[in-house]
C-alpha cells in the first residue's frame, strides 16, 4: 500500500465506531420501535451518567498507556463506606458524596504510589488493588447488601431546569476533563508521555507527575461514577461495581482511545462509547433477550473496537517508520 | 573573541573500554565547528556529555569561562545548549506548536490554561525562521521526514540558545530542504550564534564550519581553521589502525588454491522500499563471509531486516538457495536455513529473564520433541545445549539454569550466537555481532563466524567497525543512503576507498 492509501484506510478505521453506533441505533429501532422514542433515548443517556463518568477516569490512564483495573472495586468501597456512613453513622448525603470522591482520590493516590512511584507495571498493580478493594469492601459490608435511605436516592431522581442529575454531573465531569486534556499544559503532556514516555522525559516532562495525575483522577472519578450507580440502585451488594473497569476500558476504547496510548478524547470519543455499550443494553432490554447473551454481545463489539485499535496502531507503525533517505 | 565552551582532558569508558581519551578542544563564540569521524570515533559521546545525557569519567567543561557538568539535559537546556539529534523526538500525536512548547506552554498569568493565542504567533515565528510552510496546528503526524526535521530545528532554536549542535541534520531533507538548512545556518551564523555540526557530508563541513576538529577510536587527532583541510586529508585523518584488535585468519586466504567452487546461497534482486533502501542487489555465496559497511542511517540493519522478514519492501526478490523465499515471516526463513543475530540484543535477541539453557535451545526446540507425543525429549535437549555451550566457550561459572541477564554482554552474545548455530544456517546474517564486548569474546565470536563459514555456511556480516570487517570477510559490500555503492575483495580492501564510498557526497547545490 502506498502512505497515501494506507491514510485512506486509516480514515475508514477511524469512522468504524461512528458507523457501528448508526448500525446499532438503526437495528435496534427496526426491531422495537419503542427503543427510538425520546424518553427511552433519555433514559439511555440517564444510564449511561456513571459509566460515562468511570470511563472518563480511565481514558487519561490508558491516554499513558496504562491501565487501571480497579475502578470497579473504587466504585464498590465508595459505596460500601457511603452505605455505612449514612446508615450507621447518618452523615447527610452531600457529604457523603464528598467523602465518597475523597475516598475514589485516596484509591488512585495508592494505585499512583505503585505505579508512578514504585514502579510496578499498571496490570499488575491496578489488579491488586482490585482485589483489595473488593476485599475490603466485603469486610467492611460482611457482605449483606445495604438498603440506602430515600434522601440519597432522590438525588438520582432529582432534576435540575428538567435534566435529570446523573446526566449533569455526568456532563460536568465530562466538559472539564475535556478541557483539561485539550488545554491544559498537564494535559498535553499526557498525550506526550502515552506516545513515548522515554522521550518526554528527554524532552523534559515531569513523567512521574503525569502518572501521578491519571491514576489520581481516575480514581476520583471511579468514586464519583460509584456515587451516581449507587444513588441510581439504591443498595450495595457485594457484586456492585463489579466488571464495571471493563464496560470502562470499552467504552474508552469504542471511542477511539488507544490502548497504545497517546490517542483519544473524551469528547465526544469516550462519552460516545458510554453511551453506545448502555444503548445496546438498554436496546437488548427492550427486545426482552436472554440477559445471559448481554455479556457475550458487548464483548463482541469490544473485540471489534480493539481489534480495530490494533489494526490502526499498526498502519500508524508503518506510516511512522524512520526514512533514511528522502524517496 | 572569546571561548564560549571548552573541553579539557575530557575522558569516558564505557564497561571498560575507552571511548574518549583526554579530549581538549575549544569552540570560540559565535563560530562553526565541523566535528567528523568514524562511527564509534565518539563523537555522539562527547555531545551527550556536553548536552547532559552522559558524564565523563574525567576532565572538565568550561561553559563561559565556568565549569560546568550539566546534570541532565534540562540543565543544559537551561545554560544555553539545544541539541538537534539525528533520531527525532517528536511527538507526532501533537501538534508542531505543542512539541515545540510542550514543557512552557505560554498560560494566563499563573493559571494552568494555556493562551493559544500566543502559543500560535510565537509558533509561527520559529517556523518562518527555519522556513516551514505549515500551521502551528498540523499534528506532526502529517509532515513528511524532512519537515519533522525542520521543526525539531525550529524547537532548539525556540529554545534561543548560545550554542546548538547539529547532529547529521541533512540526513532525511530533500535537496531543496537541505539548500534551506544551509541558507538557516548561515543566517544564525550571522546573528553571531555558535554551532557544532557532526556530518558525514565532508564538503558540506568544510564548507559551512570555521574550524574542524578530526576524532578517531576517541581521541583529537586534527584540529584547526578549515583552510587546513580538505575532504581527502579529512578521510586520511578519519581511517587510521587500531592496533589492538587481532582477528583470525581462515584456512582459505593462505593457500594458493583456487577458493571454493562458487555456490550462491542467498541471492537478492532489486530490494526496493521507498525511503529506506534502492534497489540493492547481492549474492551471498557458500563459505563466503560477507561484510556490508556503512556509516550509522545507511539502512544496514533495516535491510538486514527485510532479509529476514521482520520488515516489509515493495519490490524485489529473495532467493535462498535458488528457492524464492515468499512471505513475510521469520518462521519461513527460519525453514529456509536463515538465521539473523540482530543488533540489540537486549531488545530483540535474548529472553533475558529465561534461562541460559532455554535461550540456546529457543530456535531449535522442536527439533527435540519426541515423534508422536510431541513431548520434549529433555535428555537430548540437554545433550544439545551441553555441546553448544563447549562449542561457543561459554563461561563454565554459569549453570544452565541461571537467567540470561546475569552473563557479561559477551557471553550474552555467545548464547545468542550459540542459539543461532543450534539450527545450523545455512545463510548467518549477523548485525553488529560483537557491539559491546570485551576483546577476548570478541576473539572468539570471530572463530565461530570463520567456523560456520568454513562448514559452508554464508555469512552476511554487518558492523560499524571497519576494521572487524577488513579482518574477517571475503567480500565488502558498502552502503550509504540505502543504496550499494562499492564493492571491494580480499586482498583489495582499501580503508579509505570504503570510507570515501560511504561518506555522503553532496549532490544539491
Amino acid at each position: 500500500m502506498s502512505p497515501e492509501q494506507q491514510r485512506l484506510v486509516m480514515r475508514a478505521l477511524d469512522a468504524a465506531p461512528l458507523v457501528l453506533f448508526a448500525l446499532v441505533l438503526a437495528g435496534f429501532g427496526a426491531l422495537s420501535p419503542s427503543f427510538l422514542a425520546p424518553a427511552n433515548l433519555v433514559n439511555v443517556l440517564v444510564q449511561s451518567s456513571a459509566i460515562a463518568i468511570v470511563a472518563t477516569g480511565m481514558t487519561f490512564v490508558l491516554l499513558t498507556a496504562g491501565v487501571d483495573l480497579s475502578v470497579g472495586s473504587i466504585m464498590f468501597v465508595a459505596a460500601a463506606v457511603s452505605g455505612k456512613l449514612l446508615l450507621a453513622q447518618g452523615w447527610p448525603p452531600s457529604l457523603v458524596v464528598a467523602g465518597i470522591i475523597a475516598l475514589g482520590g485516596l484509591c488512585g493516590l495508592l494505585n499512583g504510589l505503585l505505579i508512578a512511584r514504585l514502579g510496578l507495571i499498571a496490570f499488575i498493580a491496578t489488579l491488586g488493588t482490585q482485589y483489595v478493594g473488593r476485599g475490603f469492601g466485603m469486610w467492611l459490608t460482611e457482605t449483606r447488601a445495604m438498603n440506602l435511605p430515600e434522601a440519597f436516592t432522590q438525588l438520582a431522581s432529582n432534576r435540575l431546569l428538567g435534566v435529570p442529575l446523573p446526566v449533569i454531573v455526568a456532563a460536568l465531569v465530562v466538559a472539564a476533563a475535556h478541557a483539561f486534556l485539550m488545554r491544559t499544559p498537564r494535559g498535553r503532556q499526557i498525550y506526550a508521555v502515552g506516545q513515548d514516555a522515554a522521550a518526554a522525559r528527554k524532552a523534559g516532562v515531569n513523567v512521574r507527575g503525569v502518572l501521578w495525575t491519571v491514576y489520581v483522577l481516575c480514581g476520583l472519578c471511579a468514586g464519583l461514577g460509584g456515587a451516581v450507580a449507587l444513588a441510581q440502585i439504591g443498595s450495595v451488594a457485594p457484586t456492585f461495581g463489579a466488571n464495571k473497569e471493563f464496560a470502562a476500558i470499552a467504552a474508552a476504547v469504542l471511542g477511539g482511545t488507544s490502548l497504545f496510548g497517546g490517542r483519544g478524547r473524551v469528547w465526544p470519543g469516550t462519552v460516545f462509547g458510554a453511551v453506545l455499550i448502555q444503548g445496546i443494553e438498554n436496546g437488548l432490554n427492550h427486545l426482552n433477550a436472554d440477559p445471559y447473551l448481554y455479556p457475550l454481545i458487548t464483548a463482541g463489539i469490544i473485540f471489534v473496537a480493539v481489534l480495530l485499535d490494533s489494526a490502526r496502531g499498526r498502519l500508524r507503525r508503518t506510516l511512522g517508520r524512520r526514512r533514511i533517505r528522502p524517496d | 573573541m572569546s571561548a564560549l565552551l571548552q573541553f579539557e582532558g575530557i575522558t569516558k569508558r564505557f564497561g571498560g573500554v575507552p571511548v574518549l581519551r583526554d579530549i581538549t578542544l575549544t569552540v570560540e563564540a559565535g563560530t562553526t565547528l565541523g566535528l567528523v569521524g568514524e562511527n564509534g570515533a565518539g563523537k555522539s559521546t562527547l555531545m551527550n556529555i556536553l548536552a547532559g545525557n552522559l558524564r565523563s569519567d574525567a576532565g572538565r567543561i568550561f561553559w563561559d569561562g565556568r565549569p560546568f557538568a550539566p546534570a541532565g539535559p534540562a540543565e543544559a537546556a537551561a545554560a544555553g545548549i539545544a541539541f538537534v539529534h539525528q533520531e527525532l523526538n517528536l511527538f507526532p500525536n501533537l501538534t508542531i506548536a505543542e512539541n515545540l512548547f510542550l514543557t512552557r506552554f505560554p498560560r494566563w498569568g499563573r493559571l494552568p490554561w494555556i493562551r493559544r493565542d500566543a502559543l500560535g504567533t510565537q509558533t509561527v515565528r520559529w517556523l518562518r525562521e527555519v522556513g516551514l510552510e505549515a500551521t502551528p496546528e498540523t499534528p506532526v503526524e502529517r509532515l513528511s521526514a524532512g519537515e519533522r526535521q525542520l521543526v525539531e530545528i525550529a524547537r532548539a532554536l525556540s529554545l534561543e540558545p548560545r550554542l546548538i549542535i547539529f547532529d547529521e541534520p541533512t540526513t532525511s531533507l530533500s535537496d531543496r530542504e537541505t539548500r534551506q538548512f544551509f541558507e538557516l545556518m548561515s543566517r544564525l551564523r550571522a546573528r553571531g550564534l555558535t554551532m557544532i555540526y557532526i556530518s558525514h557530508t565532508l564538503d558540506d563541513v568544510l564548507r559551512l564550519s570555521d574550524r574542524v576538529a578530526v576524532l578517531r577510536d576517541g581521541a583529537l587527532v586534527a584540529h584547526g581553521p578549515r583552510a587546513d583541510f580538505d575532504a581527502a586529508r579529512l578521510v586520511t585523518l578519519m581511517v587510521g589502525r587500531s592496533l589492538n584488535q587481532l582477528y583470525p585468519t581462515r584456512a582459505c586466504w593462505e593457500q594458493s588454491v583456487p577458493a571454493p567452487a562458487v555456490r550462491p546461497l542467498l541471492e537478492v534482486h532489486g530490494l526496493t522500499q521507498p525511503g529506506v533502501v534502492r534497489n540493492v542487489s547481492f549474492t551471498l555465496h557458500a563459505s563466503e563471509v560477507l561484510g556490508l559497511f556503512g556509516l550509522m542511517g545507511a539502512g544496514r540493519s533495516e535491510l538486514a531486516r527485510m532479509l529476514f522478514g521482520l520488515e516489509p519492501f515493495a519490490r524485489g526478490a529473495v532467493q535462498v538457495a535458488g528457492q524464492p523465499l515468499q512471505g513475510n515471516s521469520p518462521r519461513r526463513r527460519l525453514q529456509h536455513g536463515v538465521a539473523f543475530l540482530t543488533e540489540d540484543r537486549r531488545e530483540d535477541g535474548l529472553a533475558l529473564e529465561a534461562s541460559i539453557a532455554d535461550n540456546l535451545a529457543l530456535v531449535t526446540l522442536r527439533r527435540h520433541a519426541r515423534r508422536g507425543s510431541g513431548w520434549l525429549n529433555r535428555s537430548a535437549l540437554a545433550e544439545a545445549v551441553r555441546s553448544i555451550r563447549a562449542a561457543v566457550r561459554l563461561t563454565p561459572t554459569a549453570r544452565d539454569t541461571a537467567p540470561a541477564r546475569t552473563l557479561s554482554g559477551g557471553n550474552q552474545q555467545k548464547v545468542v550466537l550459540g542459539k543461532w548455530l543450534l539450527a545450523e544456517p545455512q545463510v548467518l546474517i549477523l548485525d553488529e555481532p560483537t557491539r559491546g564486548i570485551d576483546v577476548g569474546a570478541k576473539f572468539e565470536i570471530y572463530q565461530l563466524i570463520h567456523q560456520r563459514a568454513d562448514a559452508g555456511a554464508g555469512v552476511l556480516l554487518i558492523s560499524s567497525e571497519l576494521e572487524e570487517l577488513i579482518g574477517l570477510c571475503d567480500r565488502i559490500l558498502v552502503m550509504r543512503r540505502g543504496e550499494l555503492v562499492d564493492e571491494l575483495r580480499r586482498p583489495d580492501f582499501d580503508r579509505e576507498r570504503i570510507l570515501r564510498a560511504a561518506l555522503h557526497e553532496r549532490t544539491a547545490a
